[in-house]
């Protein structure tokens, strides 16, 4: 009888990614790779970005050639749904009824975009950006003369709102919190870019609850917010948030809240099942080992490294400090570390040309996260500092005649 | 199309035939050779697609932009030769090149 291997579900950039890697690693046996989407793994940060405004094409996308999984033995079963985990007798049931059994399991089934209980969200031309299809669709979508409203300025959002503008589309923003990126960036960072994309023509409205989306025949035509305003528009983007695909692991009976928990292995809380991406809840060694979901590519990455390593039987990789990256326009957006314990918080450069980035101390004055806009020293220095726990002071920090160098050295 | 050599941290080697207009760092890793990370994908945030350029092809390969410079000057074990892969556009003038990649991208 064939080995069963290893089987991972969901096909995304954490999924691609652990399958390529174990080959990498010299993992021998079979490889089963099931996502629900008709496409072979793909790079999602594009989408919002290069892909909609149609400066990037198909091959760039894929994270390898269709060629690469025949050639590395890597079993793809796309357009199709994992049902159930049996774990009794080590399998995946798939829908349709096939059966993939395996040795070990990889779970990297991503997180799904939060729907908000709104009527008139099924209505055509109401969208989410997690998908190359979604993408498609709102690429067909906009255009010179056309107008879309966002809900929810947060980075998909605004990303969306940059490119759009750059194909002509006229663009509103509808957020329910009084800044952009509320939940995830500072007060200076949220300021810096409202004024940003309102000197490229996106309009935003604050604080604004939305009611409804409104239309006729099945198709969306406004927005209705508290007090009866309705807000037009012939495409509607929905990012408010993700949620992450963690039924299929708490239906078998693994540890989940809000997201599966794993080790720093990527291991659940069966030892032959492994999670990682947008669906974990993980340890954050720096920040005092609590748990966190990150919702990124180096995160997916990071995690898709420990569980091949693991699987492979590789040292554990060094502990990475986590990181995210956004491009809007002109500008160059690079976040290292998070603000756990954050106290006090440190401008450095001018905000005013663009080129600047916040510190965030505690009370040790340690950095423990940057923010930096088109100040990539400050970042790779940042996340440096946060890596190694060292204290900084924070008028060098303060002073650009001082070097990143020297400030970390 | 150009025909690129990677040589990895232990002096094992591919060799391989990358298109035009796609990057350095985009033929190692469509192709699963292993030593090039490239996080962000080819946006130039992560210096995480380190290549040590060969001598011989320095010239020919250029400069790194200001951005791409000031991302390598924090990268682990820079050398004058050192560039961000992702930056690097193929064309068939660096038919031949050799490139080496670092002990680790982190």
């Amino acid at each position: 009888m064939p080995k069963a291997g290893v089987v991972i579900v969901g096909s995304g950039h954490a999924g691609g990614t652990a399958a390529a890697l174990l080959r990498q690693y010299g993992y021998a046996e079979p490889i089963v790779l099931i996502g629900e989407e008709p496409l072979a793994p793909y790079q999602r940060p594009p989408l919002s970005k290069a892909w909609l405004k149609g400066e990037a094409d198909a091959e760039t996308l894929m994270l390898k050639p269709e060629s690469f999984y025949d050639e590395s033995g890597v079993g793809l079963h796309l357009s199709t749904r994992a049902e159930r985990i049996d774990r009794d007798a080590k399998a995946v049931v798939m829908a349709g009824g096939a059966v993939a059994p395996y040795e070990t399991l990889i779970l990297a089934t991503g997180a799904r975009a939060r729907r908000i209980p709104l009527p008139g969200l099924d209505l055509d031309c109401v969208l989410a950006l997690r998908t190359a299809a979604d993408a498609d669709a709102l690429k067909r979508a906009l255009g010179p003369g056309k107008r879309m409203v966002v809900i929810g300025g947060g980075y998909i959002g605004l990303e969306a709102a940059a490119s759009a503008r750059a194909l002509g589309a006229e663009v509103v923003v509808i957020e329910r919190e009084p800044r952009v990126l509320a939940r995830v960036a500072c007060e200076t960072l949220s300021d810096f870019f409202q004024d940003y994309h309102r000197r490229h023509g996106v309009h935003f409205i604050f604080g604004a609850g939305v009611e409804a989306i409104v239309g006729g025949d099945g198709r969306a035509a406004a927005v209705k917010l508290a007090g009866d305003t309705l807000v037009e528009a012939d495409v509607f983007l929905v990012g408010v948030g993700a949620t992450p695909n963690q039924e299929l692991a708490a239906d078998a009976g693994l540890h989940c809240n809000d997201g599966i928990v794993v080790d720093l292995d990527a291991r659940t809380s069966d030892p032959a099942i492994f999670a990682i991406g947008d669906c974990t809840r993980r340890p954050m060694p720096i920040y005092g080992g609590r748990l966190h979901r990150l919702e990124s590519v180096p995160n997916a990455l990071e995690q898709a490294k420990q569980a091949a390593s693991a699987i492979a039987g590789r040292p554990a990789p060094a502990g990475e400090v986590p990181w995210f990256w956004s491009d809007q326009y002109d500008l160059k957006l690079q976040i290292a570390g998070l603000p756990f314990d954050a106290v006090e918080t440190i401008i450095r450069g001018d905000v005013a040309s663009a080129k600047f980035a916040v510190f965030h101390l505690d009370a040790q004055n340690r950095v423990r996260a940057v923010e930096a806009i088109n100040a990539p020293p400050e970042f790779m220095a940042g996340r440096l500092l946060i890596g190694q726990g060292k204290a900084v002071a924070p008028d060098r920090l303060r002073d650009m005649s001082i070097s990143m160098k020297e400030v970390a050295a | 199309m150009a025909k690129i050599t990677y040589i990895a941290h232990d002096g094992s080697s591919r060799t391989l035939d990358v298109k035009s207009g796609l990057t350095v760092m985009e033929g190692a890793v469509k192709n699963n050779v292993p030593g090039i990370d490239a996080d962000c994908g080819g946006a130039c945030a992560c210096a995480t697609c380190h290549v040590y350029v060969d001598e011989a092809w320095v010239d020919k390969v250029g400069k790194p932009s200001a951005m791409e410079e000031s991302m390598l000057d924090f990268a682990e074990g820079v050398q004058a030769n050192s560039r961000l892969s992702c930056q690097i556009k193929v064309t068939d003038d660096l038919d031949g090149l050799v490139v080496t990649t670092p002990e680790s991208q982190h």
